[in-house]
């Protein structure tokens, strides 16, 4: 494909503008996860592993119902199963499909050393592009939601790329598609704010004061949204985050240092050159041999 | 200048010139390694490592290659580099050891202030340099520290860099400007009237017992 009918409008480590002629005018992508109407059955894991064609290893039972335990290079999406004993002392199982967000302001890409590596579509999409990325996991260090994992296999960072693939010829992400209860939706991220109103309403009738919708301003919202039923507590969902944003050490890393450190460095340089030209360079001559001589006959 | 093969002042032996330039050649090759993984506009100096992935894969061991080399030559040098009441005196007298007016300083051991002042500028800088680089080389370290060390890792590293890079330009520009203290590191001695004018304390030293160093 080429790239410019893949409406890239930022590329990881590129200064200037990438050609964004081309917008997504009728709307940027979201997907939409209800985690209220969600059962745990996994077939959004399995439908992923299927379009995109990845197998992880076997692993071991560690105790409770995430499998695989973690995200890895093979798993792009995961079921986090959290048990939460509500004031009233019911259990709740609060279930969320784990993944990337796709960050309107990713911290991936704000990371990322290696040109286009990361690039984010004109629909809001960040994807990763493989035969770019050198393997540093500067990615991880970018992300506030611990996404990006370097396989084990070829040293390349992976994640969900809200299948890219599919949705540049108008299909919906794989896990949409197979999702049995309607938990996961997906459309423009208009709808879908819509549509999460609609539901937020139907369960604050039901009893859940507290429902909102997940789509965290601090990086400038999100193309993966959630339907919390405790929106006042996202970290009961398996620890996702408050108040999600780009780290300031991060932004530090790879913001204003950059031109700064090349400055010093040329400065340091500069100040050299004109110490050079304008003092000029410290000589030795023939009195000072003289000298030398002199003071090793006055030493004993 | 042309000092008399007689008169030399023995300054590094081969073993120091080598090990110093071993130091050097790493460090070029870092930095280019480095920056090119530090600002886009350099990423293009990867191509001088065979490309993205295999910078990233040797700047790491070409890093603790460097950490051992430079800890030989740091221990070779680390005992003339202590400070002394005298070093301040030079360091406080800076305008003129810029301005040339060399008359006006205090007499100068086999180091002087500023030289004393980058040894420890490399060494802290080197050894952060170091840890951090654990922290950030994800084949091995990354995994086993939190993402708030990691990103603490990350930025500590980039400018500890830059750090060290001025230091060694300021290093480099004063073996320009200083005639004479090149040879020192390429030939291994040093002629007399520089002694006597850069080093005096240490001049006397060497030419009343010449078995000394």
């Amino acid at each position: 494909m080429a790239l410019q009918s893949l409406d890239i409008v930022r590329r990881s480590a590129t200064t200037l503008p990438s050609p964004e002629a081309r917008g997504a005018h009728t709307g940027q992508v979201a997907k939409l996860i209800d985690t209220s109407k969600c059962i745990g059955c996994k077939a959004c894991q399995v439908a992923c592993m299927e379009w995109n064609d990845l197998r992880d290893d076997i692993g071991t039972c560690t105790g409770h119902y995430d499998n695989p335990a973690d995200l890895s290079g093979q798993s792009w999406t995961l079921m986090r199963f959290a048990e939460y004993e509500n004031p009233k002392g019911e259990l709740e199982w609060l279930i969320r499909k784990d993944g990337c967000m796709h960050c309107e302001d990713p911290g991936c890409l704000k990371a990322c050393p290696a040109p286009g590596a990361i690039v984010q579509y004109a629909n809001g999409i960040v994807d990763f592009q493989e035969e770019n990325c050198i393997g540093c996991g500067y990615c991880i260090a970018g992300c506030p939601f611990d996404i990006p994992r370097i396989s084990k296999r070829d040293r390349k960072a992976y994640k969900c790329t809200l299948c890219s693939d599919r949705v540049a010829v108008g299909l919906e992400p794989a896990c949409v598609k197979a999702c049995p209860t309607g938990a996961i939706v997906f459309g423009t991220k208009e709808d879908m704010t819509q549509h999460a109103q609609e539901r937020i309403e139907d369960l604050k009738s039901r009893g859940f004061d507290q429902a909102g919708l997940y789509d965290p301003a601090g990086v400038g919202g999100t193309h993966v949204m959630y339907v919390l039923h405790h929106a006042d507590q996202p970290a009961l969902y398996s620890g996702l985050p408050e108040a999600p944003r780009i780290s300031p050490a991060v932004r530090a890393w790879k913001g204003l240092s950059k031109p700064l450190a090349l400055m010093a460095i040329a400065a340091t340089a500069a100040l050299g050159f004109l110490h050079y030209i304008g003092v000029g360079p410290n000589e030795t001559d023939e009195r000072d041999e003289e000298a030398a001589r002199r003071d090793l006959e006055r030493t004993p | 200048m042309t000092a008399n093969h007689a008169d030399r002042i023995p300054r590094y032996g081969a073993a120091t010139r080598i090990n110093h330039w071993i130091v050097a050649i790493t460090f070029v090759l870092l930095a280019l390694s480095g920056f090119a993984l530090f600002h886009p506009a350099l990423f293009w100096l990867t191509n001088l490592f065979g490309g993205g992935p295999w910078t990233r894969l040797l700047h790491p061991f070409m890093g603790c290659f460097l950490v051992a080399a430079f800890l030989a030559l740091g221990l070779r040098v680390g005992r003339d580099n202590t400070f002394e009441q005298r070093d301040w005196a030079w360091l406080r007298r800076f305008n003129d050891v810029v301005q040339n007016r060399e008359q006006n300083l205090p007499d100068v051991g086999r180091y002087n202030g500023g030289q004393k002042f980058l040894y420890f500028t490399i060494v802290l800088c080197l050894t952060l340099l170091f840890l951090s680089g654990l922290v950030i080389w994800r084949e091995y370290f990354s995994a086993h520290v939190s993402v708030g060390v990691l990103r603490l890792g990350s930025l500590a590293h980039a400018f500890l860099a830059v750090v060290l890079t001025c230091a060694i330009v300021v290093h480099i520009y004063a073996a320009l400007w200083v005639k004479g203290s090149i040879r020192a590191m390429t030939r291994g001695w040093v002629a007399p009237g520089w002694a006597w004018k850069h080093h005096r304390a240490w001049y006397r030293e060497v030419t009343r017992n010449p078995q000394q160093r």
